[in-house]
């Protein structure tokens, strides 16, 4: 069993990971290039919104300090906040959108499927969940990732410049510490590393199929896991956390 | 009785319909407690039909009312039933494909047939529609659109 503090943090990490996508895609809803993509990316932040409801409401059961998923969601400073560095890069043009999601979406439909056998009753629960609605998420952010690779020259460079953008991103997807090595021991989640050769090799076929070569990364970017953010998070928070901290328990 | 309430959404479907009441116990002091099981993990909906059982339930009559959330074992498309599937159609909303439980291939295809016309010369617009669960299509026979009720 790990103890109540690493399994809090844990949980956060993967909560904070499902709510900044989902902040960064709910940005794109009046704004996409097509109607049918306003409604998909909205439907996929609406599917990861809830997913980071389920993880913060059971992060405030294992912190047993009485805290609410709203005030875990929405009061905290950016240090305490421990997502990795993927998931808050803005989005860009509609190609740096498409490459964040397809590097994000290729890590999480494995991790959920491995988290369907975790010991943990309540994350077993919302792996089982989340591995189905991750795999409509991953198909999208593919067919797109192909579409635009192999479509005009100017979708093929967006892409390419997309992909260079956020390749340094992706190593922290995989990284492990004294928390993911104690959570591995207690047979609760899944080794990061473990999940590497599985997203190599979805990666690798979709850039295939799009015509695209995966970009060299000769050092990736980390700290996020620490809550040390890039330059993009606070103008985030501040978006994220206006109504909470203006009117303080509000209640809908 | 909270098998009747119907969906939100979907009106013309229940709760049975759907297979999200997972049972109604009611305990030696008149205690009713309701199970229900979410659809997508981010259903807008899910509360509004949580109160719905609620007051279903209040206004037959029980004092004491309980409605609990049951993430186990996790609702799948499966579980919807044939009436329901034919109530999709009638209304519009072709039904699930297949079952839920094989695992898709990342660029497999599924055919989709109009729930107008009955031709399967159906195109995918989008993955996603009006709502997480369905997903928008055109068929290129009557040419008009229709969702289809994606297989979880």
């Amino acid at each position: 069993m790990a103890d109540p503090k690493t399994l809090f943090t844990y949980v956060l990490r993967l909560a904070d990971d499902h709510l900044i996508n989902a902040q960064r895609l709910g940005e794109w809803c009046g704004h996409a290039p097509t109607l049918e993509e306003d409604l998909s990316l909205a439907n996929i932040g609406l599917d990861l919104l809830g997913q980071a409801r389920a993880l913060y409401t059971y992060a405030g059961e294992v912190e047993s300090e009485g805290r609410t998923e709203d005030e875990l969601a929405f009061l905290r400073p950016e240090r305490e906040y421990l997502n990795v560095l993927l998931v808050e890069q803005p989005n860009g043009d509609f190609a740096h959108t498409i490459a964040r999601q397809l590097f994000y979406a290729t890590y999480m439909l494995p991790f959920w499927e491995a988290m369907r056998a975790s010991r943990d009753e309540t994350l077993a629960a919302i792996a089982a969940k989340a591995a189905k609605e991750v795999t409509y998420h991953l198909r999208h952010a593919s067919e797109w990732t192909i579409r635009l690779g192999d479509g005009t020259d100017e979708s093929r460079q967006r892409m390419i410049t997309a992909l260079d953008d956020l390749v340094s991103y992706t190593g922290e997807l995989f990284e492990t510490d004294n928390v993911t090595d104690a959570i591995v021991d207690a047979s609760i989640g899944c080794d990061p590393a473990m999940l590497r050769e599985a997203w190599d090799a979805t990666i690798a076929e979709v850039l295939a199929r799009a015509k695209l070569e995966m970009p060299s990364a000769p050092w990736m970017q980390a700290g996020g896991r620490g809550g040390r953010h890039t330059e993009h998070f606070g103008h985030l928070l501040s978006e994220l956390q206006y109504m909470q901290r203006t009117y303080p328990d509000m209640v809908w | 009785m909270a098998a009747s309430v119907p969906d939100p959404e979907i009106p013309v479907l229940n709760l049975e319909d759907l297979g999200i009441l997972r049972g109604v116990e009611v305990d030696a002091d008149g205690c009713v407690l309701a199970r229900l099981t979410p659809t997508y993990s981010g259903c807008p909906a899910t509360q509004a039909i949580e109160q719905s059982v609620r007051n279903a339930l209040v206004e037959a009559g029980f004092v004491n009312v309980r409605v609990e959330r049951e993430m186990t074992p996790a609702w799948t498309t499966d579980w919807i039933t044939d009436a329901g599937r034919e109530k999709l159609r009638a209304f519009g909303i072709a039904p699930p494909v297949g079952a839920a439980a094989g695992k898709r291939a990342l660029f497999e295809d599924v055919r989709v047939a109009c729930p107008r016309c009955g031709s399967s010369d159906t195109a995918c617009i989008s993955e996603f529609g009006s709502t997480p669960c369905k997903a928008h299509y055109r068929c290129r026979a009557c040419q008009e659109p229709f969702d289809y009720f994606k297989c979880l």
